[in-house]
């Protein structure tokens, strides 16, 4: 096999890979997030489906298939039936830079954890989350229907808002390590929990989970979404398969902003006592889980967010700490004579 | 990224600013008119990022990442001056916005 | 090889998608056909080497300024058979003259235009944004932060209902 043939092979295993795991995390996502919530919430759960519930993912997307799809009269057809396509499509391309382990030597050639290894990664997962948000545009627009207009203009300017406060967060982090590039992001965080970005940048950190929260609209920024508001928001006109789309877009984004958390800040699949315990994808895993249960944790907790309260706290509080964050950064790294 | 693509994107980018250009002759919709400006100004960066491969140097894509940022601050103050015109005349045609016409 | 044949195909993506923004009749689909085009240039400036403007244009053009173009029309409650048809066929006609005429004259000098290109040439982000900082460029990049913010002021106070 050339070498090009080899690259397309371990890349297609990699997808396909990627794709399957991806599907299974978000089946057992809305599982555990189903049944923590009601825990949390006093209440039992999906218990009666399989053992503890577990077969619950299963029967709702049997119940989904089977709906009837509605499109309403009037909606435009075509950017009506993109919609979720493209929801979904950038939530998948984003976590083709996300890497989950230790590169590793097979078949005489360096094989890395990562679909595609980008110099400029974390550039590219900025650009593709600009365009998810064309995803929730079209969904509001193409229903014809003047709430989830509204609720899809609400949840899009919610969505880029924050993806300044999360860019923003990244700064800090790009400036540590020197790079666009996961992996010697990863890599620059080696040596203990103290060399940790979630430690060294603890503002920056948690500028990160707050941003991401909103830009996936979890609760407390879950408005566009809302059950009591708008009645669903922008995919209120959405049944059967294109709704199970976009509640799929939802969680696959979560996981990805959760993966690229645990990347940038909390040391991917590093170790935090290095000399006792070896890094491992292991330690990625439980560090994502982590981070995901925080998801889950803050939406059994908190209350919503009014709109206004939302965009002003995205726009005047998070953006202006994220810049006196890259500040100090910069300050601290040029009296140190970084000179990156 | 071979360097004989230089050319051909050369070539693109003038087929892709000659159409901005006819739009702007042809488009009534003053929101579709600006769009087409936006096309051209996006051959423009391609014929800058094509030279920049062609140079070898970087002046380019400097160049490129500046017209980037007025294109942006053009689009914002531009769709902020439709908006305030269409909340008078009601319309995007472009022929209705003459007021000043002597 | 490969680089060529993605190259006319994003090239073939990109003309026809303008074709689509200058001729389609309804603004949402134009600005949509629009979105497309950005996308393709955008592969087309990674081939080229520089991929962190390639993801900038994403990031910029595609994702902010055609949102903000997608918002003023979803606002506007834009028609969507909106006619654009009452126009005199010889304008058109002179049209579409003046632009072939436009091609012609630039494409003949394109097409004796010939300089020998380096062979690798990728711009990495850290070499554009130290270009960006150099002595040349820094007044520049200051600039356009200040005219960035009066833009924004100005978007602002413009498109701000009158009280």
């Amino acid at each position: 096999m050339s070498p090009l043939q080899q690259d397309l092979a371990i890349a297609a295993v990699k997808v396909v890979a990627i794709f399957g795991v991806l599907l299974t995390l978000f089946a057992v996502m809305t599982w555990v997030e189903r049944r923590a919530l009601a825990f949390m919430q006093f209440r039992l759960g999906p218990n009666r489906t399989g053992p503890f519930g577990l077969l619950q993912p299963m029967a709702d997307g049997i119940k989904l298939f089977f709906k009837e799809e509605v499109m309403p009269a009037g909606a435009v057809k075509w950017i009506f039936l993109a919609a979720p396509a493209v929801a979904v499509i950038t939530a998948f391309l984003s976590i083709a830079v996300v890497p989950y382990g230790k590169p590793f030597r097979a078949f005489g050639r360096e094989i890395t954890l990562q679909i595609a290894d980008l110099d400029v990664g974390l550039l590219y997962i900025f650009a593709v989350s600009s365009l998810g948000v064309y995803g929730v545009v079209m969904a509001g627009w193409a229903a014809n229907n003047k709430y989830t207009l509204l609720g899809g203009l609400r949840a899009s300017a919610q969505m880029f808002s924050y993806e300044l406060a999360l860019g923003l967060s990244w700064v800090g982090v790009i400036m540590l390590a020197g790079s666009f590039r996961i992996q010697e992001i990863v890599a620059a965080q080696a040596g203990g929990l103290h060399h940790w970005n979630a430690v060294q940048q603890l503002l920056a950190f948690i500028i990160y989970m707050t941003a991401a929260t909103a830009e996936v609209s979890r609760t407390p920024f879950d408005l566009p979404e809302g059950e009591t508001e708008l009645v669903a928001g922008f995919h209120t006109e959405y049944s059967s398969m294109r709704f199970a789309l976009m509640q799929m877009a939802e969680y696959v984004n979560m996981i990805t902003v959760a993966a690229l958390g645990t990347n940038l800040f909390l040391g991917g699949w590093l170790s935090p006592f290095p000399s006792l315990i070896p890094d491992s994808t292991l330690w990625f895993l439980a560090k994502l889980v982590i981070l995901l249960f925080g998801f889950i944790w803050l939406r059994g907790t908190l209350p919503r967010l009014r709109y206004d309260q939302l965009m002003s706290f995205g726009w005047k509080v998070l953006v202006p700490l994220a810049v006196v964050n890259i500040l100090v950064t910069a300050g601290v790294l040029a009296y140190l004579g970084g000179g990156r | 990224m071979s360097g004989a693509l230089a050319q051909p994107a050369l070539i693109l980018s003038l087929l892709l600013f000659t159409l901005g250009v006819v739009g702007v002759f042809l488009r009534r919709n003053v929101i579709t008119v600006f769009m087409c400006v936006e096309l051209m100004l996006n051959a423009v960066n391609l014929a800058f990022v094509a030279f920049s491969r062609q140079m070898g140097t970087l002046d380019g894509q400097v160049l490129v990442f500046f017209v980037m940022t007025v294109a942006a601050a053009e689009a914002a103050v531009g769709l902020a001056i439709i908006i305030a015109i269409h909340r008078h005349q009601d319309t995007l045609d472009l022929d209705a916005f003459n007021l000043l016409k002597w | 090889m490969i680089d060529t044949v993605v190259f006319y195909l994003f090239a073939a993506l990109a003309v026809g998608s303008a074709l689509v923004v200058v001729g389609q009749r309804n603004a949402m689909y134009s600005a949509f056909a629009l979105i497309v085009t950005l996308g393709s240039l955008s592969a087309i400036f990674g081939l080229l080497g520089s991929p962190f403007i390639a993801a900038l244009q994403v990031v910029v053009y595609a994702g902010a300024i055609m949102v903000l173009f997608l918002f003023v029309l979803m606002l506007l409650n834009v028609k969507r058979e909106d006619s654009d048809a009452t126009q005199s066929p010889g304008l058109r006609g002179a049209a579409i003259l003046l632009g072939g005429a436009l091609a012609f004259q630039v494409g003949v000098v394109l097409w004796g235009y010939r300089v020998t290109a380096p062979a690798g040439f990728d711009a990495s982000t850290v070499q554009v944004a130290r270009e960006l900082f150099s002595a040349r460029f820094l007044y520049v990049f200051e600039a356009t932060s200040i005219l960035i913010l009066a833009a924004l002021v100005g978007a602002v106070v413009l498109a701000r209902r009158e009280r």
